[in-house]
């Protein structure tokens, strides 16, 4: 079992064609991922990458049965290219892209909410399933199999962090990179959710970062589930200053509540065995998991 | 991206918000024909002079005076431009004024009362929705009317799918305790308010006061406005709006070499690749017993050009005892960042300060290798706490 993507999934790239799609899809291909083809609009009947080229998400539905999208569109146009696959039945919406303005994405998670579909991101790494599907940027071979999901707001910090996991002769059952923007699809919530849910997932990796209530959200939820998976947690951002913007868009302080320290103490409070150090969080799991 | 508050109103103007009218001014002899102009356009006898710099509370630093004729417009605005303003908002040297605002009074007497409400249009992170937040209490600090008295902070969400609808426009002018002409102008207020906002992509609107003037409009007496940076290439002139004199001038040109740095006022810098893992090695820092000097995140093309680039932003600043490099190698390989590292190093010639250069991932090993057998000043480590441990170290 894993969560979201995995060897059945049967992924197209929005954007295929683009230095991005076209760098990363060839990655995703070369790791084993399942791609069955692309979507740019105006190339539709191509060959790239060996894969067929589709004008439309809904094409690439009835022509290959695709049920998860990664999206490298850019900025402008990401938003749409979310409504488009939300439109054509996808299922997994992926979204890598960086800086897509706010208002697009009030629109976008406005027209997905009442699908039957989930957006992953934007403004994120992606999902991996070790040794099924890379559906991301992320570097494949950090992420050995195992027994322990990971939730992420940022990108290379998760890359750290399933590196210690490994090196602590552990693995991981699946990666999931939320993103950093104020506005994203899958929760912090959702994803801890998901992992928790996973027969094969044995503890959970949480780390956020300063900004927004999605730890506490999840925090909540974690205790309320009573589940007797740990989870270990890690906030970034204690040292950085309020009402200034971390590199993320959503890693900004607004009030007392929102720092890394007041996420802490209700993670702690909610059973999550948090670390300060981030050079602590693979030490930390294997110690929970035992 | 912050706008001036005369600039602020000049957008909210434009999609027919009614604002407090006034003249923008470089100096004294420009404010006093400012004044002239302004008396003549709307028969104001006194005039408000405004600071114009991007920190709140103002007028507790004495930059908003007013003015009751024009010599004392004079006065004003020369002692105004020129001085560092101390707000609550600015750091002790205070900001430098470059421009005041010369604006027209519209506390006049009149029929009633004039009346000072509060309203903003911000994002709801947790539903993903705009909201408008108001409050009877106006002109004074938001935070402590919520501390105090939330029972006074309302709020409206907004379907992005419809926008503001009138009975949610009627719904604010009620919750204000309006009536007659006052509580009509306000729902159109509150409408143009809103749309100007989505407009506009801006992320931040804060009217600190509304006011019910004597003979009952509503008008916008301050403007806070924030614009979303990532959708300023489809607003070309509020991108041009942009008064670099705010910012701070290590980030705007760390900026133009697309580096996203913050200045800090810690000793040690750092030069990090991802934007969480940069949060994280500051937050690192400081349990090694420093403090970060800043947030930079050099992105994925950590080469010798981003490297340098990079380096020479930290160096600027005087207080940095010590760097430390901190990448994690995945698509951009460990071993091409230590030779941008080392290629940096060599050029620039003269880096006094220790440098922990950490690198993890791809090619880690070759990267250690490469880095030791450099016979530069420059200490290596693949672990995170073997990083944290020399940080230490050198600041021992």
């Amino acid at each position: 079992m894993s969560v979201l993507v995995n060897k059945d999934s049967k992924i197209i790239v929005q954007g295929f064609t683009g230095s991005e799609g076209t760098f990363h899809a060839g990655q995703m291909i070369e790791y084993g991922t399942n791609v069955v083809g692309g979507v740019t609009p105006g190339k539709g009947g191509q060959t790239h990458l060996d894969k067929p080229v589709f004008n439309t998400v809904a094409e690439a539905v009835k022509e290959v049965q695709a049920d998860t999208t990664i999206i490298f569109v850019p900025p402008a146009f990401a938003a749409d290219a979310i409504m488009e696959a939300a439109d054509a039945g996808i299922k997994v919406i992926i979204t890598i892209t960086e800086g897509i303005p706010v208002g697009d994405m009030i629109k976008a998670s406005n027209y997905i909410k009442n699908r039957d579909c989930r957006l992953v991101g934007p403004n994120c790494p992606g999902v991996i399933t070790p040794g099924e599907a890379k559906v991301g940027i992320m570097p494949g071979f950090v992420f050995k199999k195992g027994k322990v999901g990971i939730v992420s707001k940022s990108g290379t910090l998760t890359y750290e962090a399933a590196d210690q996991v490994v090196k602590q002769g552990l693995g991981i059952t699946t990666a999931i990179g939320i993103g950093g923007d104020p506005i994203i699809g899958t929760t912090t919530k959702e994803a801890v959710e998901l992992l928790i849910n996973d027969p094969e997932t044995e503890a959970v990796v949480m780390i956020g970062e300063i900004g927004g209530q999605l730890e506490a959200d999840a925090a909540h939820w974690y205790k309320a589930s009573g589940s007797k998976k740990p989870v270990v947690g890690f906030i970034a951002g204690e040292t950085a200053p309020a009402g200034r913007t971390m590199g993320h868009a959503g890693a900004i302080v607004g009030g007392s509540d929102d720092t890394a320290q007041a996420k802490k103490k209700i993670m702690r409070a909610c059973g999550i065995h948090v670390v300060d150090s981030p050079a602590e969080i693979g030490k930390k799991v294997a110690e929970v998991i035992g | 991206m912050n706008l001036h508050e005369y600039q602020g109103k000049e957008l909210l103007s434009s999609f027919g918000v009614r604002i407090q009218r006034g003249i923008v001014a470089q100096n004294a002899d420009e404010a006093v024909a400012a004044a002239k102009k302004l008396t003549e356009d709307t028969g104001t006898g006194w005039h408000v002079i405004k600071a114009q710099v991007h920190a709140g509370g103002r007028g507790k630093g004495g930059g908003v005076k007013l003015a009751k004729n024009l010599d004392e417009v004079k006065t004003i605005a020369g002692q105004i431009i020129g001085m560092d303003l101390v707000t609550p908002q600015t750091s002790a040297e205070g900001k430098r004024v470059h421009q005041v605002l010369v604006a027209e009074d519209v506390y006049y007497p009149g029929d009633s009362e004039p009346e000072e409400y509060y309203m903003s249009v911000l994002l709801n992170r947790g539903t993903g929705r705009n909201m408008i937040m108001y409050s009877t209490e106006g002109g004074m600090d938001i935070e402590t009317v919520a501390e105090e008295t939330p029972h006074l902070i309302f709020t409206e969400e907004i379907d992005p799918a419809t926008g503001i609808l009138p009975f949610q426009a009627r719904k604010v002018a009620f919750n204000l305790g309006l009536s007659g002409a006052a509580f009509k102008d306000m729902t159109k207020f509150v409408t143009a308010l809103y749309r100007a906002y989505v407009e506009s992509d801006s992320s931040l609107f804060e009217i600190n006061p509304v006011l019910k003037t004597s003979d009952d409009k509503i008008m916008a007496v301050d403007a806070k406005v924030s614009l979303d940076d990532n959708a300023l290439f489809r607003h070309k002139d509020l991108a041009a709006l942009r008064d670099l004199r705010e910012e701070n001038p290590i980030e705007v040109e760390a900026g133009e070499l697309g580096l996203n740095y913050v200045d800090l006022d810690g000793n040690v810098g750092c030069m990090v690749n991802g934007a969480g893992l940069a949060m994280a090695t500051m937050d690192l820092i400081k349990q090694a017993g420093g403090e970060p000097a800043n947030f930079l995140d050099v992105g994925g093309t950590a080469d010798a050009a981003r490297v340098e680039a990079a380096f020479q932003i930290i160096l600027k600043d005087p207080a940095v005892k010590a760097i430390l490099i901190n990448i994690f190698g995945g698509i951009v390989r460990c071993d091409r960042v230590a030779q941008g590292v080392i290629d940096a190093y060599k050029n620039m010639g003269n880096i006094e300060v220790p440098i922990i250069v950490r690198l993890q991932g791809t090619n880690a090993d070759i990267a250690k290798e490469l880095i030791d057998n450099s016979g530069l000043d420059v200490m290596s480590a693949t672990e995170f706490q073997e990083a944290a441990d020399k940080v230490q170290k050198v600041l021992a």
